[in-house]
């Protein structure tokens, strides 16, 4: 079964085509790749699925629903979690806030009962911080609850984002270049905890990475594309000896020997 | 400290001494506290300073609003004609119209967090002074609120309360809601409904990718940051006893975002500190007379250049006396 469904999707700055007719069928459950050169429109893409950007044509359909237009913040409660390339936790906030901060669309309080210190305003903070705490256990991450991710290693930090997105309760898990920043263990590393994460959750991942490393190790399906068309899409393997797929990384050999 | 404060104020008073001398007192105290509205609002905001500062700007002019009531309703006006209210009956309703001030603030907050949808930073703060100027404009040439010449009255309101019976009225009044004031806004910021604020100021767009409905989260904090700005308006108004549209320019404004930069926009009780400090500042540099002004601004720029992040950064008390912990919960 398809969760996330995108036909003829274009997005249009001005003049600029970003993203044209895109077409995606993600199945439920899969472990997805999105690759392309620089400026190709991944980004793009994933900012029109998680609703930063209203595409100018076509849609996205998310488990079911159209989600084109809606905003971010609903996009997310309806099931869409998503990382960010240049790491965007927030920096002075414990690392158990970052993640109490996920359930802000289901508080279960009113916005009068903080004033009040309601007996449900007590039960539903400590169902948050109870999951929150449960969250960090599963990611190890229990001893820096109360840190700052300022003062934590980039890798740690790369950790903290993924599981605060991972905290939202997703059924789909963008991931916007995971690996960019990483040192070459903390690739490794990384790696392991996507297949990790796929294997403990019952969680769709789509992921944006530059490290054909990252990619080729995780990804059952591969999408490329360029100028916002896609050139290619299929397993590792067809990927690799697609004759385009090369042309768009390397240039035109052709023109190497002419 | 602050009952001394009253106590002497009140002596001052009975005694008949120098009744200049217990005003002087009152206001301090009362100017002072008058700034922990202003300020903590700030905190709250998480204070992305721009953000948050246009509130005060043009709500502190909402003191006309409770001043406005409370003159009609329960003094003998020679324009609003016989009293509504007996005098007596402010004892009790005074809060009450002090809040109904603050309510009113609180609605036009909703009208300016609109634009703040869509713009951000410099330019939503821009926005807000244009709306200082709007509110000023209008209050100018409303005759009924005195216009350009201001509005007074409210000092019999408190003089009916004090024929009831004797007592520092306003210095109560004034400490209770900044206690009351720093206690919502406490409960407000430690609950994950309000740190939604905090994520907001950190980074937006992380706050809407996690699930904070951002427009939502700005809507209650103009509308909590206005009310709380239109009572310390209404307090004000009747503590000096007379309003007018230039009480409430852009220079005050910068005296609360001072109080609030001094401390450290993330603190909630170094915002408090700061503007008991700068207030006790600006009232011992009176004989300075106009060099006050040069040298209040000097500090400042001494602060920003050797410790930009206020003296106390986002620190709490606790954070330097962590024995205080034990009497409160600063987070």
């Amino acid at each position: 079964m398809s969760l996330l469904k995108i036909t003829d999707l274009t997005q249009r700055f001005g003049g600029l085509t970003a993203v044209s007719d895109l077409q995606v069928d993600l199945k439920e459950g899969g472990l997805n790749g999105l690759i392309g050169p620089n400026g190709a429109g991944k980004t793009t893409i994933f900012n029109m699925v998680s609703g930063f950007y209203t595409p100018t044509e076509g849609t996205i359909n998310f488990d079911g629903n159209v989600i084109n237009g809606k905003k971010p913040h609903s996009v997310t409660a309806m099931g869409i979690g998503r990382t960010f390339q240049n790491i965007r936790l927030w920096h002075d906030m414990t690392v158990l806030d970052n993640i109490r901060l996920s359930q802000h669309y289901h508080l279960g309080y009113s916005v009068i009962e903080p004033f009040f210190r309601t007996k449900n305003y007590f039960a539903n903070e400590k169902r948050i911080e109870d999951k929150s705490m449960e969250l960090l256990d599963v990611f190890k991450l229990q001893d820096i609850a109360h840190e700052y991710p300022k003062n934590l290693p980039y890798g740690i930090q790369r950790r903290v984002e993924i599981a605060r997105a991972l905290a939202t309760d997703p059924k789909l898990l963008l991931l916007d270049e995971p690996a960019a920043g990483l040192s070459s263990s903390d690739v490794s590393d990384l790696i392991d905890h996507i297949k990790w994460i796929h294997d403990n959750f019952d969680i769709t991942i789509w992921m944006i990475e530059h490290q054909m490393e990252v990619i080729m190790n995780l990804c059952q399906y591969i999408k490329v594309i360029d100028f916002g068309k896609t050139i290619a899409e299929g397993t590792p393997d067809e990927i690799q000896k697609n004759p385009q797929v090369i042309k768009a990384y390397l240039g035109d050999e052709g023109e190497i020997y002419a | 400290m602050l009952p001394q404060a009253s106590d002497l104020g009140w002596d001052g008073n009975v005694l008949g001494l120098d009744s200049w001398g217990s005003a002087e007192l009152v206001t301090l105290a009362g100017d002072s506290v008058k700034g922990h509205f202003f300020i903590t609002h700030y905190a709250v905001a998480g204070a992305k300073g721009a953000t948050k500062e246009f509130i005060d700007r043009y709500n502190a002019a909402y003191g006309y609003v409770s001043s406005l009531l409370s003159v009609i309703l329960f003094t003998v006006d020679k324009e609003t004609g016989l009293s509504l209210l007996p005098a007596s009956m402010s004892l009790y309703l005074f809060p009450v119209i002090i809040i109904i001030g603050g309510i009113a603030a609180g609605i036009v907050g909703l009208l300016v967090a609109i634009p703040s949808f869509k713009t951000r930073d410099d330019y939503l703060a821009i926005i807000t002074i244009a709306v200082n100027f709007i509110i000023i404009t209008a209050l100018n040439n409303m005759d009924f609120v005195g216009g350009s010449r201001g509005y007074m009255g409210m000092k019999k309101v408190i003089y009916g309360m004090e024929d009831v019976f004797k007592f520092p009225y306003m210095l109560f009044w004034v400490i209770t809601f900044a206690i009351f004031t720093v206690f919502l806004i406490r409960r407000f910021i430690t609950s994950t409904y309000g740190k939604g604020i905090i994520a907001i100021k950190q980074d937006e767009v992380a706050a809407e990718i996690m699930s904070v409905d951002t427009n939502h989260m700005k809507l209650v904090a103009f509308m909590f940051s206005s009310g709380l700005a239109g009572i310390s308006g209404g307090l004000f108004a009747h503590v000096i006893g007379y309003v007018n549209p230039g009480s409430f320019s852009i220079l005050k404004s910068t005296e609360a975002l001072v109080m609030v930069y001094l401390a450290g926009m993330g603190s909630l009780s170094g915002s408090v500190i700061s503007a008991i400090l700068f207030t006790i500042l600006l009232e011992l540099l009176r004989p300075l007379q106009i060099f006050k002004w040069v040298l209040i601004p000097l500090i400042l720029i001494l602060v920003m250049q050797f410790r930009p992040e206020g003296l106390m950064g986002d620190k709490e008390l606790s954070h330097f006396f962590p024995k205080l912990k034990k009497y409160y919960k600063f987070k």
